[in-house]
């Protein structure tokens, strides 16, 4: 894959040529290592009870709430059965999964005003702790991929 | 006992989880490969051996931080740092905030910048040029970003390169990854007297 095909690059619509196109090539490492991690996040061998479509449907979920429309259909391409829980306006209550999308949307959008008791609603789910960590993870993997799609868009179209 | 620390500070907290840690005891093969553990070193924070849950992200994350952060070329360490702090501002993110402002201050050899933005806040005095890269961070922090073309103008009117740009966005979106893992799975902690 080049560099201009990895998710970031492409989301943020940054092709060959340009200051930003050229800035990138000076960092091509790191897009290779954001790539890696997106298989890593998105695509773990060990899953827990979080399914690649489940995550691959957070993660759309996340990228929605944050108006990041390219990226959230990248991840939508690989939701499967769990593609309604995208929408932000589904609570997954029918899915038995509430809890878990509560969490998530508030990690999310309002990182600041989580607090203990988000984690112990989690455990009173019946979430193992490890689950717990695979979650956040998913969460802040997706606010780092966001962010540098959001930034390589403003380089390459403002000022 | 120990307390719960609720305003930013350059004195690094230390981080207490609010979840179970992996234990080297239990550490399966592939989690002390990635804790670096070895008969000579066994001693591994909480912060890590937490992260150890999820083994796969945590292997991918440390060299990705570790390129984002220090390598050459680009934005100065410090201004990175300047990045971090933003993020960790918005987020609220105490113990990342304190780890990142004292490092900033090693970096400059000067405490005023961070000492100006734990006294008064985001609005602090700065240099122009700061207060360019800090007002980025901020945004590009919130959900949904709010950093816009007005941001970008500021930073380029500042004489800060597209590389160094580039360099501002991976440290500021980095630190809304590690934000979500530092504030969400632990709380930064002091000892009581």
């Amino acid at each position: 894959m080049s560099l201009f095909e990895s998710t970031v690059l492409s989301a943020a619509g940054v092709v060959p040529g340009g200051e930003a196109a050229a800035a990138a090539e000076t960092r091509a490492n790191i897009f290779d290592m954001t790539r890696i991690a997106e298989d890593a996040v998105l695509r773990p061998r060990d899953t827990g009870p979080w399914s690649h479509p489940l995550r691959a449907a957070l993660a759309a979920r996340i990228a929605r709430l944050n108006g990041e429309n390219a990226l959230a259909e990248h991840h939508m391409a690989a939701a499967g059965d769990f593609a309604a829980l995208a929408d932000p306006a589904d609570d997954g209550a029918s899915r038995g999964c509430g809890a878990v999308i509560a969490f998530m949307d508030k990690v999310a959008a309002r990182t600041r005003d989580v607090q203990v008791r988000d984690i112990t609603a989690l455990q009173s789910a019946g979430i193992a702790d490890a689950d717990i960590v695979r979650l956040a993870e998913l969460n802040a993997f997706l606010a780092y991929q966001l962010r540098v799609i959001a930034g390589l868009r403003l380089m390459r179209t403002g000022g | 006992m120990s307390r719960i620390v609720a305003k930013f500070t350059r004195t690094v907290p230390e981080w207490c989880p609010r979840v179970v840690p992996v234990t080297l005891e239990e550490a399966t093969e592939e989690q002390l490969d990635a804790l670096k553990v070895t008969p000579s070193n066994t001693r591994v924070s909480d912060y890590v051996l937490t992260l150890a849950h999820d083994v796969e992200s945590l292997k991918v994350r440390s060299p990705l931080f570790n390129a984002i952060m220090y390598d050459t070329g680009g934005m100065s360490r410090a201004e990175r740092e300047l990045g971090a702090i933003g993020a960790s501002m918005v987020n609220h993110c105490i113990y990342c905030a304190a780890v990142h402002a004292d490092r900033h201050a090693q970096l400059e050899k000067n405490t005023d910048v961070t000492d100006r933005l734990f006294r008064d806040g985001a609005k602090a005095e700065l240099t122009p040029r700061n207060r360019a890269i800090f007002d980025f961070a901020l945004a590009l922090s919130e959900c949904p970003s709010q950093a816009d073309e007005t941001h970008i103008a500021a930073l380029r009117a500042e004489g800060v390169t597209e590389t160094e740009i580039l360099d501002l966005v991976l440290s500021v979106a980095l630190f809304g990854w590690a934000n979500r893992l530092m504030h969400v799975l632990g709380d930064p902690v002091r000892p009581e007297n």
